[in-house]
């Protein structure tokens, strides 16, 4: 295995990386539960959040694991910076690469924003969601969270419902659930899924109650507002009643099915409130794993020096 | 060259040794733990911990307070530490294998110190070999090794390795 350079999506990992991570995370995850949850082993690494679109959990999120590996971090406000002068991306990196910054974190609404800095660039990049290509963090918080609860993904069945075209959480945990093997599949109206979709590996579904009672795990995605521009579906309470985990489908389904997440939650569209508080939910725990994720992703990337012995 | 330092059986009667001096010194200490450093130091505290009996034994990997992560090419592996009790006001006795250059104990001491206040931390290890670089000296010595500094000095442990010996080699 051969160090890793930069983290632009799940695509370029192998599945020894992506199980090098996880276990590396689960580590930091103790980490976390000490009375002191920092520890100082990226100390004098700088590390910079660059996010051109919003961002609660994940900015926040790196920013935590930054700090409890004792490296510095710095967020670059985009509404307040020079990018509204006409800075270009490029110019924008390059200028807080100058000021010695290790890594880059950068959320960017084109694809492909991660790669270009990554080619042109000095420092580490980590890709925290480019359009909609990928978000290899999320998947890798996913993940995680499942394998803490079962052990394994091995030959777990995972459905992904909601807007699979618009969504780079869904492209990147599609192809890391498979190379963990698990069984995916995906379901939404037709206008939100992506032609070609089963050749990332996974089966399709049109309608949820043909498929939500034979899996393991129930993947909901957030209905993208932003992102829809045209009106891909009729309406709010139609997409609730066809592909929402509506408190009905709830009280049919298996309590051993666990829910996930990746937030913000439409609470009455994709997810009924009702599930906010279940056991089976683990909303929290992706929230709380991400931190441990991060750190790990932070620590593989920026721990070491390349030349050195 | 190698040479055959310690043999099972005299490693067996130095941890015997280095138990009875630390339940001297310890005699009226009720919050008595061990702790040992990842991962030769985990069976060694285990082994006093049979000999004291009845006290907590936790796991310390160092990794993530090394002073030289930003010599080393590649991230290290992370193990991690599992100390399953509170450290606050307890004892302790931190075990490792060999002491060298007094780094590692250094960075375990820094990591100890995040997880809690012990009322006092002593040092306990089973060879000795010299060549320190920071002012730390252990309480508990089993073997004093006359070593070069670019000498090697292999603990082989039950646990770890399927044998006990320590060997020394000179390059």
């Amino acid at each position: 295995m051969s160090r890793l350079r930069h983290l632009l999506g799940i695509a370029e990992l192998s599945r020894e990386e992506i199980l090098k991570i996880l276990e590396t995370a689960q580590k930091f995850r103790e980490v976390l539960d000490r009375p002191i949850p920092v520890v100082p082993a990226l100390r004098g690494k700088t590390i910079a959040l660059l996010f051109f679109e919003p961002s609660t959990r994940t900015a926040t999120s790196f920013n935590l694991a930054a700090s409890r590996l004792s490296a510095q971090c710095v967020n670059f406000a985009v509404a307040l910076s020079s990018v509204k002068k006409g800075e270009t991306l490029l110019d924008t990196a390059r200028n807080i690469e100058a000021m010695r910054v290790d890594g880059l974190v950068i959320r960017h609404a084109f694809a492909g924003a991660a790669h270009f800095l990554a080619q042109r660039l000095k420092a580490f990049v980590v890709n925290a969601g480019d359009g909609c290509h990928e978000h290899p963090t999320q998947a890798l918080l996913d993940a995680f969270t499942l394998r803490e609860h079962f052990g394994t993904l091995e030959g777990k069945r995972v459905l992904i419902v909601g807007d699979i075209a618009h969504s780079r959480v869904a492209r990147s945990n599609i192809l890391c659930f498979n190379k963990l093997g698990a069984k995916v599949a995906v379901c939404g109206p037709a206008t939100l899924l992506p032609p070609y979709v089963e050749e990332l590996g996974c089966e399709v579904f049109y309608r949820l109650d043909r498929i939500l009672y034979e899996v393991d795990v129930v993947s909901m995605l957030r209905v993208q507002a932003e992102r829809i521009g045209a009106s891909l579906f009729p309406s709010l309470r139609e997409y609730r009643q066809l592909y929402g985990l509506t408190r009905e489908r709830l009280a049919k389904l298996d309590p051993k099915v666990v829910i996930t997440h990746p937030g913000p939650v439409n609470w009455g569209v994709e997810l009924d409130y009702d599930v906010s508080d279940l056991p089976q939910t683990l909303i929290m725990n992706q929230v709380k794993n991400g931190v441990a994720v991060r750190m790990a992703v932070l620590f593989l990337l920026a721990g070491g020096q390349e030349g050195a012995e | 060259m190698r040479r055959r330092i310690l043999s099972a059986q005299k490693v067996t009667e130095l941890i015997d040794r280095l138990a009875e001096e630390i339940g001297r010194r310890n005699q009226d200490r009720k919050d008595l733990a061990l702790v040992g450093i990842k991962r030769r130091g985990v069976p060694l505290a285990k082994r006093l911990a049979a000999r004291l009996g009845n006290c907590p034994v936790g796991a310390i990997d160092i990794t993530l307070y090394r002073d030289d992560l930003q010599l080393v090419a590649e991230a290290p592996i992370v193990r991690g530490s599992e100390i399953g009790f509170d450290i606050t006001g307890k004892t302790l006795v931190l075990v490792d294998d060999v002491i060298f250059t007094g780094r590692t104990v250094r960075a375990a001491l820094s990591e100890l110190l995040d997880y809690g206040r012990p009322r006092e931390i002593q040092l306990a290890v089973l060879v000795d070999r010299g060549h320190r670089e920071l002012p730390i000296q252990p309480d508990f010595v089993g073997r004093r090794i006359e070593t070069r500094r670019d000498d090697l000095v292999d603990i082989y442990l039950q646990e770890t390795d399927g044998r006990d010996e320590v060997v020394l080699t000179r390059r």
